[in-house]
This record gives structure tokens, sequence and C-alpha cells, in this order.
């Protein structure tokens, strides 16, 4: 009896000390080593130490809906269910040869990862890893495409593009094992990544093969893909692009979005509502992230190699550069906490991710982290798109 | 005879080194960190190859370091692989070439 409740008791106080809540969590991405950190964005702190995840450069993460897990996307085809309320590795599968990202369904039941080798999709259950489905992305002679740009979408269904193939598929996974596929083509030179808005309906590729941009109105898909900025900066030199941008902004200011220019060292802000170019803003190098903070006031941007070391601020306002800081060797990613109070971001070289404030752009703390590349915080698990 | 034969490719291979006149300690390790991170971006960290083809010695058997070596000073037109000219010199570039064929 005494011991039963003697074991009770410390049942109870092991528990006690155990319980934490995951909506202020995140996760940095040690790229070099294979291991990510589990961070708190309130207390400003490395919780856990997560290893053995693989070869993670251009990894990233997607969240349970539950904000429990983190599933890991690594570029040798592993998937990693992380435990953020436990430091541990759930579940990992391999599930590919090569892969570049993936996506968390809108009712949460299933993700989806793209991958390079083989090309095409492939669809787990975000419970069991389990297989569902697989969607190889064959075009022309039996050939296979490098798949980028993949996101979910309302109405149960995921969007991606075909590098090699230049198209873009959507995919109604209500059905899951029975997926239904629509698919438009020739949309444009080699599509290396792309967006959704935040309200779920345009998807938009940029393409590197050629000017422009590729949109889908995903409200109207009977309308196929239109070309958007179709001859911007087609008077300019094309500069050499040491690094592919990435398309992750949205629409801030009410009406406008602004994405990084590709071969040009210029941030575009496109009217929304035509979908035409209002302004260039001429920026330090070759943007790779150019990201709204959750309110749409500021626009931070980095840079490919061999500005890498910068980071500047656009205020929404005018659209106009407010700040520019160099935080060390190689900026690779930032994220915003949930409201963009802070800013998060990882510097490469200098082993360290360092906190701004984002009002006043004031350093607020430094943590050590092993070449940090992406971070991801767990408020993306109620966002589309992300 | 047999001494000769043996002086005569040690020579030779050490001429094979001279050749490749190799960049400086701290240089090596730049070009190092570089390789795994910044062509890594596009190869793989691992360069087992992304959005960029494999560079591994598999993948590289059979190419020329002459072609190799334009290759990463030039870029090539017309695909996402940058020049790198402004960067690295021909002897770096065939320094990294060699480092990828072993
Ligand atoms: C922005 C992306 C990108 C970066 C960064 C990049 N490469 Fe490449 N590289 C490519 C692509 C794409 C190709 C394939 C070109 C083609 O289709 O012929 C390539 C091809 C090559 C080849 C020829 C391979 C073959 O089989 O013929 C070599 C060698 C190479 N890259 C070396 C490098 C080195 C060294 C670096 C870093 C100093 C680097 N690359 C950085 C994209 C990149």
């Amino acid at each position: 009896m005494f011991k039963l409740s003697l074991l009770s008791l410390l049942f109870c106080l092991n528990a006690h000390a155990e319980l934490r809540a995951t909506g202020d969590l995140g996760v940095v991405i040690e790229r070099a080593k294979g291991s990510a950190l589990i961070i708190n964005t309130s207390k400003q702190k490395t919780l856990a130490k997560i290893e053995a995840l693989g070869d993670l450069s251009h990894a990233s993460v997607v969240f349970s809906r539950d904000q429990r897990y983190a599933f890991v996307f690594g570029r040798d085809g592993g998937l990693s269910k992380i435990d953020l309320l436990q430091d541990k590795v759930a579940k990992r599968i391999i599930q590919a040869g090569n892969s570049i990202g993936g996506a968390i369904s809108q009712d949460g039941q299933l993700i989806a990862v793209s991958n390079y080798t083989p090309g095409g999709v492939k669809i787990f259950s975000a419970e069991t890893l389990e297989l569902i489905a697989d969607i190889p992305a064959q075009y022309g002679d039996n050939q296979l495409s490098k798949v980028v740009g993949l996101v979910d979408a309302p109405g149960q269904r995921f969007v991606f593009s075909l590098f090699d193939a230049n198209e873009v598929w959507i995919v109604d996974v209500k059905k899951p094992t029975t997926p239904v596929i629509q698919k438009f083509k020739n949309i444009g030179k080699q599509p290396y990544d792309a967006l959704l808005t935040p309200d779920g309906r345009y998807y938009i590729a940029g393409l590197f093969g050629e000017r422009g941009l590729a949109l889908l109105d995903l409200w109207n898909p009977e309308t196929g893909v239109k070309r958007i900025l179709p001859d911007y900066g087609k008077d300019d030199e094309k500069l050499p692009v040491y690094k592919m941008p990435h398309l992750e902004g949205w629409a801030v200011a009410g009406d406008f979005m602004l994405i990084p220019a590709i071969g040009q060292h210029e941030v575009l802000v496109i009217d929304t509502r035509q979908w035409t170019l209002v302004k260039r803003i001429p920026v330090i190098g070759q943007p790779v992230f150019v990201m709204a903070r959750p309110d749409g006031r500021q626009i931070w941007v980095n840079f490919a190699f061999p500005d890498n070391q910068n980071l500047q601020i656009i205020d929404a306002k005018d659209f106009k550069i407010v700040k520019s800081l160099i935080p060390g060797k190689a900026v690779l990613h930032m994220e915003f906490t949930p409201r963009g109070e802070q800013v998060w971001v990882s510097v490469r070289d200098d082993n360290q991710v360092i906190i701004y404030d984002t009002e006043n752009h004031a350093e607020l703390k430094r943590l050590s982290a092993e070449k940090p590349s992406g971070i991801f915080f767990s408020s993306r698990a109620h966002k589309t798109g992300l | 005879m047999r001494y000769l034969i043996i002086a005569l490719a040690f020579s030779a291979s050490a001429m094979a080194d001279k050749a490749i006149d190799s960049p400086s300690l701290e240089r090596q390790q730049e070009l190092h960190n570089m390789l795994a991170h910044d062509c890594g971006s596009c190869h793989g960290l691992t360069l087992k190859g992304g959005l960029g083809p494999s560079l591994l010695p598999k993948a590289l058997a059979g190419k020329s370091d002459q072609f190799l070596v334009h290759t990463i000073l030039e870029g090539r037109k017309g695909t996402a692989m940058p020049p790198w000219k402004p960067f690295i010199t021909e002897q770096e570039a065939l320094w990294i070439v060699q480092k990828l064929l072993k």
C-alpha cells in the first residue's frame, strides 16, 4: 500500500516536472551534424538536441496540428517525426534517395514529401508514417522530374511543380489511396520553388529558365496557369545566382506581395489585384528569403553567397529599406515569433542563432548551434501553405 | 634498372603533385567549407546531388579535369550552375576537382 502510494507520488511529481506546452516551441536545424534543436521562443532557450536525423542540408519542417510533433524532411530522403513533448524521435523512415521538402494536409492526417530522386511525391500517414500513395512525376518519354514547391492547399489538396517538366500538378487527396491529379503543362521553364498566398487561393511558381512567374488561381483552376511579370528585368543583364531563392513571402500591406527577383539584386513588389509589378527595390545581393513580419509591416531579406553576411529590412509603408544589419558569416534563414515581436536568425558559419527585436532591430540574445540553417516555429502548424 | 623505374615513377608523381600547387591550409579549409555548404546548397551537403547533379567520383568518372575546371570557373549557360571565377582561381578549381575525383 505504502509502496503503491509512493510510486504514484513519484509518478505525479515526474509528470508535473515534465509538463510542457508546445505552442511556443520551435526547431532549429543543424545542417552539418544532422541534428535539430528544440527551442522555446518565450524563454529564448534551447531545450534539447535531437540527433541522427541524416543529411539535413536543405531540410524543412512542418508541424502536426496539435503542435506536438515536428516532421523533418531531410535531403537524403529521411522523414523524421520528432516528439516535442518528449525530446525524442517518435518515428523515422527513409522514403526516397534525394528529397527537397514536404507539407502536411489540411486535416493534419497526411504528410506529403517532394522528391528529386526518384522524382515525385509520396504521401504518408502522419500518425504512422506508413506509405499511402506514391505519385511519380512522370513526363515525356517515361522520365521522372524533380519536384519542387510542394504546398498544402484548402480542399485537402497538395500542389507542386515539376522542375524538369515545366508543369504544375494539383493532387486532391480526399480519398488518399486514390489521389486525383490535375496537370497543367507548359507553365514556364524550370519552376524552382513556389508559394501559396495565405488565403490559400493563389499558387505562384518562380521560373529559373525564363522571365516571370507562373500563377494558378485555385478558386478557378479551369482558367489555367497564367504568366505574370513576363518581362521584368528583360533589358538587364542576368546576374549569376549562387543560391536559389526561396518563395515564402506573402501578401503584405494589404494588396501587395514581395518576392525575390532571380538574377537581379532586387525585391519585387507585386500588386495582387492586377498581378502587375509596381516597384523594384534595389538590395545588396541576390535575395534568398523575403519574409514578412506576421503583421506585414516589415519585410526581412537575406542573401545568397557572396553577400550572405547581410540582412536588409524593408518598411511596407513606402517599400524602402529602413535598416541593414550584418549578423555574421552565412545568414541562412529567419523566423518570426507568432506575433512578430522577435525574429530568430541563423548564422551558419558563426554557429549562432541571433534573436532580434523587430521594433528597434536590437540584438536580444544569441544561442549557440552547430551550423544552423532552417528555423521553424510550431505556430506554422495552423498556417496553410507553410 | 629497377631503381631507375621507381625513381622515375616517384619523380612523375612528384610532378603531378607540383602541377596543382596546393592552396594554403587555411584556404583549403575555406574551400572545404565552401564545397560542403555553398556548392552543397545545389549539389547536396554530401555532394550526392540536389538541384545540381551528383559530384561523387562515380558521377564524374570519364570527365576530364579540364572540362570540370572549366565548368566550375565559367558555370554553364542556360543551367543553374553559376560561374565561380570571381571567387576561385584556376588552381583552386583544379584542387577542388582532384578532391572530387578522389
Ligand atoms: C545554384 C546552384 C548551383 C551551385 C551553388 C553550384 N552548382 Fe555546380 N551545377 C549546378 C547545376 C544545375 C549543374 C548541371 C548543369 C548542367 O545541366 O549541365 C552543375 C554542374 C556542375 C559540375 C559538372 C558536373 C558534371 O557532371 O558535368 C561541376 C563539376 C559542378 N557543378 C561543381 C560545382 C562546384 C565546385 C560548386 C561550388 C563552388 C557548384 N558546382 C555550385 C548547380 C549549382
